[in-house]
């Protein structure tokens, strides 16, 4: 796309962008240390990831600060209203990405010192892989304003949603099993619903890239497989009350 | 059509129905001497719906506005060719009365044009020429005209008074009055509000709107957002030809052209 007569223009617009780019390292980094401090059970970790995110929120106002500044200054049309639309909408996505990785991170300080049942934790790692990299990829196709690759993103939504299902019934069975595990098992819990709910974030980024780029909203019902809502575990035989 | 386009365009949104064609063009060609205008503009206008022309200067948005009116048989070396349909005639036919069309095709200049007499002679002006009407009649016929323009609270004591006394934007209002007291069909806008300052330029759009409910309105602006906020379509024309024509929503939204998307955003090289 040619440059704007008025350079300065360019200069709001690559602003937006900047500060969506670092948000989403913010994130993806907060993201990526919660869940290492989640299986190495390090609670100084932990704190980085709860100290990062006043700088996450930090961003988030600067980006709807120029945002506003933007369209005050300059009553963007066509693409340039959407960019300056989207940056918003990323901004708020991003920003609470961050939030459900600081609350993982609180939760690594809840539960230090249980044992960490390794078939569980391998599950959290994988659905945390899946959820970085659904986030990274989204961030790329933003830079590139690529419609394609944000299709891409909206369509691998159902894999996370699959593993949270199956961890969520395998928790419950450990909680059955030992009482004494529904404390750090209940936190787990959380912290799965918490990549589950990151990927829904990507999920809308990956909406968001998609109007950018064709200014035509995503149709179509999202793909989800959620279904830890309607989970039912019963107990082993002979331990039943 | 998007759902929040349909909000935001009622009129639009109906379609051709509702609205029905009130001018056609078809293959309209202009030439100043040997220099050609415009070049096979092809478009339809909707009846009683605001339609914007846009493009860089020199596009041919004035040339083709002041087709409608056939303001430039006036200078012996411009000429006009193709069809131009309004009520079923081709009015760039010589047998076309001019004045006839005129009174039918109201104009509404860049620059307020008062006539150099009384605010209430402003108005009854083309009244006295084309209907002979009794003194009260001709009196409801101005003081109409001069309320539908949104004029009439501010100069109903002082109708005696030169029109040229009042200010820009009042001045604008009258040529409007001056324009819908003939009850025209169609009112050409050539950049109306260009020379005027943001309050008089607010209650000119504001009276276009409303307007809008018993003319069909083709208006030349330079102002992005004064075409997104008073037209339900909008046609984008460079160097003479009609690049673009669609929804308003569309066209500053999401327009199909490249170049169409590269003059609205403020790309063009």
């Amino acid at each position: 796309m040619p440059d704007h007569i008025v350079s300065a223009f360019d200069a709001d617009l690559g602003g937006l962008r900047r500060g969506i780019a670092e948000m989403g390292g913010i994130a993806e980094k907060m993201l990526a240390d919660a869940t290492a401090a989640l299986l190495r059970d390090d609670a100084p970790l932990a704190h980085a990831v709860i100290a990062a995110d006043p700088r996450l929120d930090a961003l988030q106002r600067k980006v709807e600060e120029l945002g506003i500044l933007t369209i005050a200054r300059r009553q963007p049309l066509a693409a340039d209203l959407r960019e300056v639309v989207s940056a918003f909408r990323i901004a708020g996505d991003l920003e609470r990405a961050g939030d459900l990785a600081k609350n993982t991170a609180k939760r690594v300080l809840a539960m230090t010192g249980h044992m960490h049942p390794k078939r569980v934790m391998g599950g959290v790692q994988h659905m945390s892989d899946l959820a970085l990299g659904q986030l990274k990829d989204v961030l790329d196709a933003y830079a590139g304003h690529d419609a394609a690759a944000a299709v891409a993103v909206w369509k691998r939504d159902g894999a996370i949603d699959a593993l949270n299902n199956s961890l969520f019934r395998e928790l419950l069975t450990y909680m059955m099993e030992d009482p004494r595990s529904i404390s750090f098992c209940t936190h787990l819990l959380f912290c799965a619903k918490n990549l589950e709910r990151i990927g829904d974030h990507a999920t809308n980024i990956a909406e968001t890239v998609y109007y950018l780029a064709t200014g035509e909203a995503l149709a179509g019902e999202r793909p989800k497989d959620d279904r830890s809502s309607f989970a039912v575990v019963e107990p082993p035989a002979g331990q039943a009350p | 059509m998007t759902p929040l386009a349909a909000m935001a365009e009622p009129g639009a949104a109906r379609g051709k129905t509702d609205a029905p064609v009130r001018i056609a063009c078809r293959d309209l060609n202009f030439h100043y001497g040997a220099s050609r205008a415009l070049k096979d503009i092809t478009l339809d206008f909707y009846d009683r719906q605001v339609t914007a022309l846009i493009g860089p200067s020199g596009c041919g948005k004035s040339t083709l506005l002041r087709c409608f009116n056939r303001i430039y048989s006036l200078y012996p070396e411009q000429r006009a060719t193709g069809e131009i349909i309004l009520d079923g005639r081709n009015i760039l036919s010589p047998s076309v009365d001019v004045n006839e069309l005129r009174s039918r095709v109201g104009m509404v200049f860049q620059k307020p044009t008062p006539f150099p007499m009384s605010i209430y002679d402003n108005v009854a002006f083309g009244l006295r020429l084309y209907e002979r009407l009794p003194r009260s009649e001709l009196d409801g016929r101005v003081e109409a005209a001069l309320r539908r323009a949104a004029l009439w609270d501010e100069v109903k004591d002082k109708l005696k008074e030169p029109g040229t006394g009042l200010s820009g934007g009042q001045q604008q209002r009258l040529c409007i009055a001056r324009a819908i007291a003939q009850r025209p069909e169609v009112i050409l806008l050539d950049e109306p509000t260009s020379a005027l300052d943001p309050i008089s330029t607010g209650k000119i759009e504001e009276l276009i709107d409303e307007l809008r409910a018993e003319f069909t309105i083709v208006i030349v602006t330079h102002s992005m957002q004064q075409a997104a906020r008073i037209s339900q379509y909008t046609a984008f024309m460079y160097l003479g030809e009609l690049v673009e024509f669609g929804p308003t929503s569309r066209i500053f939204m999401n327009p199909r052209e490249k170049r169409t998307h590269d003059y609205v955003t403020g790309r063009f090289g």
